[in-house]
Protein backbone atom coordinates (compact mmCIF):
# COMPACT_ATOMS: atom_id res chain seq x y z
CA UNK A 1 0.00 0.00 0.00
CA UNK A 2 1.29 3.48 -1.14
CA UNK A 3 2.71 6.32 1.74
CA UNK A 4 -0.22 8.81 0.54
CA UNK A 5 -2.75 5.95 1.26
CA UNK A 6 -1.59 4.63 4.75
CA UNK A 7 -1.21 8.51 5.27
CA UNK A 8 -4.87 8.90 5.10
CA UNK A 9 -5.64 5.72 6.58
CA UNK A 10 -3.57 6.25 9.66
CA UNK A 11 -6.06 10.09 9.92
CA UNK A 12 -9.20 8.37 8.93
CA UNK A 13 -8.75 6.12 11.51
CA UNK A 14 -7.93 8.81 14.31
CA UNK A 15 -10.64 10.77 13.43
CA UNK A 16 -13.10 7.71 14.07
CA UNK A 17 -11.32 6.58 17.13
CA UNK A 18 -11.21 10.01 18.47
CA UNK A 19 -15.02 10.05 19.83
CA UNK A 20 -14.60 6.20 20.43
CA UNK A 21 -11.52 7.12 23.02
CA UNK A 22 -13.91 10.23 24.53
CA UNK A 23 -17.06 7.51 25.43
CA UNK A 24 -13.98 4.83 26.47
CA UNK A 25 -12.74 7.29 28.69
CA UNK A 26 -16.05 8.55 30.45
CA UNK A 27 -17.36 5.29 30.75
CA UNK A 28 -14.55 4.17 32.76
CA UNK A 29 -14.95 6.75 35.09
CA UNK A 30 -18.45 6.59 35.65
CA UNK A 31 -17.94 3.12 35.88
CA UNK A 32 -15.51 2.76 38.63
CA UNK A 33 -17.69 5.07 40.55
CA UNK A 34 -18.69 2.94 43.76
CA UNK A 35 -16.50 -0.54 42.80
CA UNK A 36 -16.38 -2.43 39.53
CA UNK A 37 -17.09 -6.08 39.60
CA UNK A 38 -16.83 -7.96 36.49
CA UNK A 39 -20.45 -9.24 37.41
CA UNK A 40 -21.37 -5.26 36.81
CA UNK A 41 -19.30 -4.85 33.56
CA UNK A 42 -20.63 -8.01 32.13
CA UNK A 43 -24.16 -7.47 33.21
CA UNK A 44 -24.11 -4.16 31.35
CA UNK A 45 -22.46 -5.64 28.12
CA UNK A 46 -23.45 -8.55 27.80
CA UNK A 47 -25.97 -9.30 24.54
CA UNK A 48 -25.88 -5.74 23.81
CA UNK A 49 -25.63 -5.35 20.41
CA UNK A 50 -24.59 -1.56 20.76
CA UNK A 51 -21.01 -2.02 22.77
CA UNK A 52 -20.53 -4.57 21.02
CA UNK A 53 -20.34 -2.54 17.74
CA UNK A 54 -18.87 0.15 19.57
CA UNK A 55 -16.11 -1.78 20.90
CA UNK A 56 -15.75 -4.30 17.36
CA UNK A 57 -15.70 -0.71 15.35
CA UNK A 58 -13.10 0.39 18.31
CA UNK A 59 -10.89 -2.39 17.76
CA UNK A 60 -10.87 -2.76 14.18
CA UNK A 61 -9.74 1.03 13.45
CA UNK A 62 -7.16 0.79 16.36
CA UNK A 63 -5.65 -2.37 14.66
CA UNK A 64 -5.16 -0.22 11.04
CA UNK A 65 -3.94 2.64 12.97
CA UNK A 66 -1.35 1.49 15.67
CA UNK A 67 0.94 -0.38 12.63
CA UNK A 68 1.20 2.20 10.93
CA UNK A 69 2.34 4.36 13.36
CA UNK A 70 4.53 1.75 14.98
CA UNK A 71 6.18 1.26 10.82
CA UNK A 72 6.95 4.73 11.26
CA UNK A 73 9.03 4.34 15.15
CA UNK A 74 10.42 0.96 13.65
CA UNK A 75 11.75 2.70 10.78
CA UNK A 76 13.15 5.67 12.60
CA UNK A 77 14.73 3.23 15.38
CA UNK A 78 15.97 0.30 14.41
CA UNK A 79 18.04 -0.77 11.71
CA UNK A 80 15.11 -3.60 10.57
CA UNK A 81 14.80 -3.44 6.58
CA UNK A 82 11.76 -1.97 5.10
CA UNK A 83 10.13 -5.51 3.66
CA UNK A 84 9.86 -7.37 7.34
CA UNK A 85 8.87 -4.19 8.74
CA UNK A 86 5.78 -4.01 6.64
CA UNK A 87 5.12 -8.06 7.40
CA UNK A 88 5.93 -7.13 10.78
CA UNK A 89 3.28 -4.75 10.81
CA UNK A 90 0.53 -6.35 8.92
CA UNK A 91 0.68 -9.21 11.60
CA UNK A 92 0.88 -7.30 14.84
CA UNK A 93 -2.23 -5.38 12.88
CA UNK A 94 -3.86 -9.02 12.71
CA UNK A 95 -2.76 -9.89 16.61
CA UNK A 96 -4.67 -6.73 17.85
CA UNK A 97 -7.89 -7.28 15.47
CA UNK A 98 -7.67 -10.91 16.82
CA UNK A 99 -6.95 -10.16 20.76
CA UNK A 100 -8.97 -7.51 20.39
CA UNK A 101 -12.36 -8.94 19.00
CA UNK A 102 -11.67 -12.37 20.69
CA UNK A 103 -12.04 -9.74 23.93
CA UNK A 104 -15.22 -7.98 22.69
CA UNK A 105 -16.85 -11.48 21.97
CA UNK A 106 -16.23 -12.93 25.66
CA UNK A 107 -17.56 -9.37 27.24
CA UNK A 108 -20.42 -8.85 24.79
CA UNK A 109 -21.23 -12.78 23.99
CA UNK A 110 -24.43 -14.26 25.94
CA UNK A 111 -22.35 -15.70 28.67
CA UNK A 112 -22.46 -19.32 27.73
CA UNK B 1 32.41 42.89 22.03
CA UNK B 2 35.07 43.95 24.23
CA UNK B 3 38.65 43.63 22.87
CA UNK B 4 39.77 40.20 24.02
CA UNK B 5 40.43 36.70 23.27
CA UNK B 6 37.96 34.03 21.76
CA UNK B 7 38.47 30.82 23.05
CA UNK B 8 37.43 28.29 19.87
CA UNK B 9 37.51 24.39 19.68
CA UNK B 10 37.40 23.32 15.76
CA UNK B 11 37.29 19.72 15.10
CA UNK B 12 40.45 17.85 13.04
CA UNK B 13 40.16 15.13 11.58
CA UNK B 14 37.17 13.10 9.47
CA UNK B 15 34.36 10.88 11.60
CA UNK B 16 37.14 10.01 13.66
CA UNK B 17 39.29 13.02 15.23
CA UNK B 18 39.48 15.55 18.08
CA UNK B 19 39.05 19.02 19.02
CA UNK B 20 41.73 21.50 18.16
CA UNK B 21 42.23 24.71 20.79
CA UNK B 22 43.10 28.16 19.41
CA UNK B 23 42.94 31.77 20.62
CA UNK B 24 41.56 34.15 18.55
CA UNK B 25 41.36 38.13 18.98
CA UNK B 26 38.28 39.48 19.31
CA UNK B 27 37.44 42.05 16.58
CA UNK B 28 34.30 44.18 16.18
CA UNK B 29 32.18 42.62 12.89
CA UNK B 30 33.64 38.83 13.06
CA UNK B 31 31.93 36.29 11.71
CA UNK B 32 32.54 32.92 12.54
CA UNK B 33 33.91 32.28 8.93
CA UNK B 34 36.12 35.17 9.97
CA UNK B 35 37.02 32.83 12.76
CA UNK B 36 37.56 29.66 10.86
CA UNK B 37 40.23 31.90 8.34
CA UNK B 38 41.89 33.55 10.70
CA UNK B 39 43.09 29.82 12.56
CA UNK B 40 43.60 28.49 9.08
CA UNK B 41 45.83 31.63 8.55
CA UNK B 42 47.69 32.21 11.36
CA UNK B 43 47.69 28.73 13.23
CA UNK B 44 46.83 25.56 11.25
CA UNK B 45 47.54 26.02 7.54
CA UNK B 46 46.32 21.94 6.80
CA UNK B 47 42.97 23.10 8.41
CA UNK B 48 39.94 22.55 5.38
CA UNK B 49 36.83 24.39 5.47
CA UNK B 50 34.69 25.67 2.63
CA UNK B 51 33.15 28.58 1.45
CA UNK B 52 33.16 31.18 -1.79
CA UNK B 53 30.72 33.92 -1.67
CA UNK B 54 30.96 35.26 2.06
CA UNK B 55 27.81 36.96 1.47
CA UNK B 56 25.31 34.49 2.05
CA UNK B 57 25.11 33.60 -1.50
CA UNK B 58 26.51 30.16 -2.70
CA UNK B 59 25.61 28.06 0.79
CA UNK B 60 28.95 26.36 1.08
CA UNK B 61 30.07 27.57 4.57
CA UNK B 62 27.57 25.88 6.87
CA UNK B 63 29.33 24.21 10.05
CA UNK B 64 27.81 23.39 13.08
CA UNK B 65 28.22 26.24 15.77
CA UNK B 66 27.91 25.64 19.23
CA UNK B 67 26.08 22.51 17.99
CA UNK B 68 23.73 24.53 16.02
CA UNK B 69 23.61 24.55 12.76
CA UNK B 70 24.40 27.75 10.43
CA UNK B 71 25.86 29.26 7.41
CA UNK B 72 29.39 31.16 9.00
CA UNK B 73 29.98 33.71 6.49
CA UNK B 74 26.88 35.50 8.11
CA UNK B 75 26.88 34.52 11.54
CA UNK B 76 28.56 37.20 14.24
CA UNK B 77 30.22 35.64 16.88
CA UNK B 78 28.97 37.99 19.04
CA UNK B 79 25.33 37.11 18.78
CA UNK B 80 26.22 33.32 18.88
CA UNK B 81 29.20 33.51 21.27
CA UNK B 82 28.20 36.37 23.46
CA UNK B 83 30.83 34.81 26.42
CA UNK B 84 33.68 34.55 23.68
CA UNK B 85 33.27 30.90 23.78
CA UNK B 86 32.83 28.76 20.02
CA UNK B 87 32.75 25.40 19.29
CA UNK B 88 32.94 24.25 15.55
CA UNK B 89 32.10 21.60 13.77
CA UNK B 90 31.36 20.11 10.76
CA UNK B 91 27.18 19.27 9.45
CA UNK B 92 25.49 16.88 11.05
CA UNK B 93 24.25 14.42 8.94
CA UNK B 94 27.24 13.87 6.48
CA UNK B 95 30.27 12.02 6.56
CA UNK B 96 32.53 14.28 7.70
CA UNK B 97 35.63 14.12 5.18
CA UNK B 98 38.25 16.39 6.88
CA UNK B 99 38.10 18.79 9.38
CA UNK B 100 35.09 21.31 8.51
CA UNK B 101 34.54 20.01 5.29
CA UNK B 102 31.90 16.73 4.86
CA UNK B 103 30.70 14.69 1.85
CA UNK B 104 27.65 16.73 0.43
CA UNK B 105 27.25 13.58 -1.86
CA UNK B 106 24.37 11.46 -0.03
CA UNK B 107 22.23 15.63 0.31
CA UNK B 108 22.88 16.96 -2.82
CA UNK B 109 22.34 13.23 -4.53
CA UNK B 110 19.30 13.51 -2.54
CA UNK B 111 18.34 16.85 -3.97
CA UNK B 112 18.94 15.57 -7.81
CA UNK B 113 16.81 12.30 -6.90
CA UNK B 114 13.69 14.63 -7.10
CA UNK B 115 14.19 15.54 -10.40
CA UNK B 116 15.39 18.49 -12.69
CA UNK B 117 14.10 20.92 -14.55
CA UNK B 118 12.56 19.38 -17.86
CA UNK B 119 10.32 21.39 -19.13
CA UNK B 120 8.53 21.03 -22.65
CA UNK B 121 9.66 24.35 -24.59
CA UNK B 122 11.38 24.72 -27.37
CA UNK B 123 13.66 27.73 -28.55
CA UNK B 124 11.34 28.21 -31.19
CA UNK B 125 8.67 29.19 -28.44
CA UNK B 126 8.02 32.36 -26.92
CA UNK B 127 8.50 32.54 -23.02
CA UNK B 128 5.74 30.89 -20.54
CA UNK B 129 3.38 33.61 -19.35
CA UNK B 130 3.42 33.18 -15.45
CA UNK B 131 0.96 35.22 -13.69
CA UNK B 132 3.04 35.96 -10.59
CA UNK B 133 0.32 36.30 -8.36
CA UNK B 134 -1.27 32.38 -9.60
CA UNK B 135 -1.22 30.63 -6.39
CA UNK B 136 1.00 27.79 -7.70
CA UNK B 137 3.68 30.20 -8.79
CA UNK B 138 3.49 32.29 -4.97
CA UNK B 139 4.37 28.62 -3.72
CA UNK B 140 7.23 27.92 -6.33
CA UNK B 141 8.36 32.00 -4.76
CA UNK B 142 8.28 31.19 -1.48
CA UNK B 143 10.45 28.03 -1.55
CA UNK B 144 12.42 29.05 -4.55
CA UNK B 145 15.41 30.73 -2.66
CA UNK B 146 17.04 27.54 -1.56
CA UNK B 147 20.80 27.97 -1.54
CA UNK B 148 21.68 24.07 -0.80
CA UNK B 149 23.40 25.08 2.18
CA UNK B 150 22.27 21.85 3.85
CA UNK B 151 21.56 23.74 7.35
CA UNK B 152 18.31 22.06 7.16
CA UNK B 153 19.42 18.51 6.41
CA UNK B 154 21.49 19.15 9.32
CA UNK B 155 18.95 19.82 11.97
CA UNK B 156 16.65 17.54 10.70
CA UNK B 157 16.38 14.64 13.44
CA UNK B 158 14.66 12.49 11.32
CA UNK B 159 17.13 13.10 8.67
CA UNK B 160 19.77 11.27 11.49
CA UNK B 161 17.31 8.70 11.73
CA UNK B 162 16.41 7.68 8.41
CA UNK B 163 19.27 6.93 6.13
CA UNK B 164 16.48 6.79 3.21
CA UNK B 165 14.74 9.83 4.03
CA UNK B 166 14.97 12.58 0.86
CA UNK B 167 15.28 15.25 3.38
CA UNK B 168 14.02 18.96 3.43
CA UNK B 169 15.93 20.28 1.29
CA UNK B 170 15.22 17.70 -1.33
CA UNK B 171 11.62 18.23 -0.40
CA UNK B 172 11.26 21.65 -0.59
CA UNK B 173 13.20 21.60 -4.10
CA UNK B 174 10.19 19.06 -5.33
CA UNK B 175 7.53 21.24 -4.19
CA UNK B 176 9.06 23.94 -6.50
CA UNK B 177 9.27 21.39 -9.53
CA UNK B 178 5.83 20.41 -8.73
CA UNK B 179 4.32 24.01 -8.41
CA UNK B 180 6.04 25.06 -11.62
CA UNK B 181 3.88 25.38 -14.84
CA UNK B 182 6.14 24.79 -17.26
CA UNK B 183 7.42 21.36 -15.67
CA UNK B 184 6.77 18.53 -18.41
CA UNK B 185 5.85 16.09 -15.75
CA UNK B 186 4.69 17.36 -12.47
CA UNK B 187 3.02 14.55 -11.65
CA UNK B 188 6.25 12.03 -11.63
CA UNK B 189 7.44 14.80 -9.18
CA UNK B 190 4.96 14.01 -7.25
CA UNK B 191 5.00 10.80 -7.50
CA UNK B 192 8.39 10.84 -6.50
CA UNK B 193 8.03 12.87 -3.50
CA UNK B 194 5.29 10.42 -1.98
CA UNK B 195 7.52 7.28 -2.42
CA UNK B 196 8.67 5.69 1.08
CA UNK B 197 11.24 8.06 2.47
CA UNK B 198 9.44 10.85 1.09
CA UNK B 199 7.21 13.47 2.47
CA UNK B 200 5.30 10.84 4.95
CA UNK B 201 8.25 10.41 6.52
CA UNK B 202 8.39 14.06 7.72
CA UNK B 203 7.45 14.54 11.19
CA UNK B 204 6.29 18.75 10.83
CA UNK B 205 8.50 19.74 13.53
CA UNK B 206 9.87 22.42 12.41
CA UNK B 207 13.34 21.76 13.25
CA UNK B 208 14.33 22.44 9.43
CA UNK B 209 12.50 25.90 9.10
CA UNK B 210 13.73 26.74 12.04
CA UNK B 211 17.69 26.53 10.72
CA UNK B 212 16.94 27.73 7.49
CA UNK B 213 19.27 30.75 6.72
CA UNK B 214 17.51 32.43 4.42
CA UNK B 215 13.96 31.72 5.90
CA UNK B 216 12.14 29.41 4.20
CA UNK B 217 9.98 26.77 5.04
CA UNK B 218 10.53 23.21 4.20
CA UNK B 219 7.96 22.32 6.63
CA UNK B 220 5.77 24.01 4.51
CA UNK B 221 6.57 22.89 1.41
CA UNK B 222 6.62 19.16 3.06
CA UNK B 223 2.75 20.03 4.58
CA UNK B 224 2.16 20.90 0.83
CA UNK B 225 3.45 17.67 -1.02
CA UNK B 226 1.37 15.31 1.50
CA UNK B 227 -1.93 17.69 0.74
CA UNK B 228 -1.37 17.07 -2.71
CA UNK B 229 -0.77 13.71 -2.74
CA UNK B 230 -4.11 13.24 -0.72
CA UNK B 231 -5.77 15.56 -3.15
CA UNK B 232 -4.71 13.20 -6.17
CA UNK B 233 -5.52 10.22 -4.13
CA UNK B 234 -9.06 11.36 -3.25
CA UNK B 235 -9.56 12.44 -6.82
CA UNK B 236 -9.01 8.90 -7.73
CA UNK B 237 -5.53 9.18 -9.23
CA UNK B 238 -2.66 7.08 -8.59
CA UNK B 239 -1.07 6.50 -5.36
S1 LIG C 1 9.73 19.41 9.57
FE1 LIG C 1 10.21 17.50 8.51
S2 LIG C 1 11.97 17.94 7.23
FE2 LIG C 1 11.78 19.64 8.71
S3 LIG C 1 13.15 19.05 10.37
FE3 LIG C 1 11.13 18.25 10.90
S4 LIG C 1 11.07 16.16 10.07
FE4 LIG C 1 12.82 17.21 9.15
S1 LIG D 1 16.05 25.06 2.53
FE1 LIG D 1 17.20 26.64 3.65
S2 LIG D 1 18.49 25.47 5.08
FE2 LIG D 1 17.78 24.03 3.55
S3 LIG D 1 19.41 23.93 2.01
FE3 LIG D 1 17.90 25.47 1.31
S4 LIG D 1 18.64 27.41 2.11
FE4 LIG D 1 19.73 25.82 3.23
S1 LIG E 1 30.36 31.59 1.93
FE1 LIG E 1 28.71 31.62 0.49
S2 LIG E 1 26.99 31.39 1.80
FE2 LIG E 1 28.62 31.55 3.21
Amino acid sequence: MSEARLFLLQRLTALVMAPLVLVHLVLIVVAVQGGLTAGEILGRTQGSVFWGLFYGIFVLVAAIHAPIGLRNVLREWTGIGRRPIDWLMVAFGVLLLVLGWRAVVAVVGGGA
Amino acid sequence: MAEGTLEVRIWRGGDEGAFGAYAVPARENQTVLDVVTEVQRRFEPSLAYRFSCRVGVCGSCAMTINGTPRWTCRTHVKRVAPEGRLTIEPLRNMKRVKDLACDMDGFLGKWASVGTFEGTATRADPPAAIDPASPARREVDAAIQCINCAVCHAACDVVAWDPHYLGPAALNRAWTLYNDARVADRRAVLDGALQPGGCHTCHSHGACTEHCPVGLSPTASIAGLKRAGLVSLLKGGRS
